[in-house]
């Protein structure tokens, strides 16, 4: 494991258990309907923001894998659609936990509720495509629905905004009575997070560089 | 422009023999409205008719497109139209305009069959703007992914699971435009919607002309 790894485990490991630290003990519990649930906040929201950064690594991979070619693009694409799609059902999950106590019901059909969902059938149809594929086309398929999937995360989300709404609205930069302390729980966590997707995104790519290697020699032994 | 419609017109020729796509797309369709009025209340089928209408177009639709180019694969014809020497987008143009075409027509003739059933009047013209526009973003990104799909070993999973999703928006804005057609709203209400097909047309047309070459090769 190369130095950079050792810190950013380090760093990661710290900051999410200083952030659990954080948000369990220190911030106190916004006076809402839903209670203690609220604190759901602090790692639902890092997680639709992993996810979101996930599926843009997937993007710049699959653009560059069809302009330049190389299979170091195409390894970190697909790394970022299986992070993206791992996060973002966590986003969903905790979400829906939320939901419950606070609006009382586990799903509605909301705006964002329902362009996360669609955006994780579109990564789901990515890796399933990966698997279905002959190998040789599957890595230009995936490539493509990389893209068409990214481009149309603002048409799904503006499309069913015109549809119907309910969410809460955005926390950041629109001033909305965020109290401090919550506010450096939640921009505390956001970082613990994002070097979380850093190294987890890191650690995807170099192991499917170390699968394809053994594929590699795998193929040269037997011949 | 000429190649296009050539590959078009050997489509046309193809379909005029074998009567494929056209028949298997219109029985789907009347066969989908059956099951909707079994499965639901009647009354609530005449009110959600937009949606039965737009639900059956869109599986007879993703059916005729997977049907293309099941045909295309299994006789070889797409191995032919790589060895022209044409661009990959002019067949891409191609097949796009033939898709269009017999979505287009069959879709003309399952809307009078529809205002039977549903007791609406036989030709409704706004209605028929609205399945202009939508079809062509339909068919644009059918085409691509019917393309790669007809690669993957389950392709009649492989279609719906990508298309049905991307295609979120569109079927939105075309369930959604219907609805105030039928209604009889006014063009003010309907107009967002229609500027929402037509920027999702503009946007996958450009994308599936980009990424078509890149699926055709092998």
């Amino acid at each position: 494991m190369k130095v950079l790894d050792r810190v950013l485990w380090t760093l990661g490991l710290v900051g999410i258990l200083f952030a659990l630290y954080l948000v369990f003990m220190w911030v106190p519990t916004a006076d809402v309907r839903e209670g203690i649930a609220q604190r759901i906040f602090y790692f639902h929201v890092p997680m639709a923001w992993i996810s979101f950064l996930a599926f843009s690594l997937t993007f710049l991979g699959s653009i560059f894998y069809l302009v330049r070619g190389g299979k170091g693009w195409d390894n970190l694409a697909y790394s970022g659609a299986e992070i993206g799609v791992l996060f973002a059902f966590l986003n969903i999950a905790t979400g829906s936990i939320w939901a419950r106590p606070a609006w009382g019901h586990w799903w509605v059909w909301d705006p964002r509720l329902t362009s996360m969902l669609v955006l994780w059938l579109i990564y789901i149809g990515y890796l399933l495509l990966r698997s279905y594929a002959p190998a040789h086309q599957a890595p230009r398929f995936a490539a493509v629905v990389g893209i068409a999937g990214f481009l149309d995360v603002p048409i799904v989300y503006f499309a069913i905004r015109l549809w119907r709404t309910l969410h809460p609205g955005p926390v950041i930069g629109t001033g909305g009575g965020l109290h401090p302390t919550m506010l450096t729980t939640f921009i505390f966590s956001l970082a613990a997070f994002t070097l979380f997707l850093i190294l987890l995104a890191r650690l995807r790519v170099a192991l499917r560089g170390a699968e394809a290697e053994i594929e590699e020699l795998k193929e040269a032994w037997r011949e | 422009m000429k190649k296009a419609l050539v590959i078009i017109w050997k489509d046309v020729l193809a379909e005029a023999r074998a009567k494929d796509l056209l028949t298997s797309f219109l029985l789907y369709a009347l066969v989908a409205i059956l099951i909707f009025y079994f499965a639901l209340n009647p009354e609530i089928v005449d009110d959600a008719a937009a949606g039965v209408l737009w639900v059956a177009f869109t599986f007879a639709g993703m059916l005729g497109l997977s049907r293309s180019f099941f045909l295309e694969r299994e006789r070889g014809g797409i191995d032919g139209l790589m060895l022209c020497p044409v661009e990959r987008e002019v067949v891409f143009l191609g097949k796009v305009g033939s898709g269009f075409l017999f979505m287009f027509v069959a879709e003309l003739i399952l809307m009078p069959v529809f205002s039977i059933f549903m007791n609406l009047p036989l030709i409704i013209p706004r209605l028929v703007l609205v399945a202009f526009l939508a079809t062509i973003g339909f068919v644009s990104l059918g085409t691509l992914f019917a393309a790669m799909a007809a690669n993957t070993r389950a392709q009649e999973l492989m279609l719906p699971l990508l298309f049905l999703p991307t295609a979120v928006p569109l079927i939105i804005a075309a369930v959604e435009s219907s609805a105030g057609v039928l209604a009889g709203a006014p063009w003010g209400e309907i107009t967002p919607w229609l500027q929402m097909i037509l920027a999702f047309d503009a946007i996958f047309f450009v994308l599936a002309i980009f990424a078509f070459p890149y699926v055709l090769e092998s």
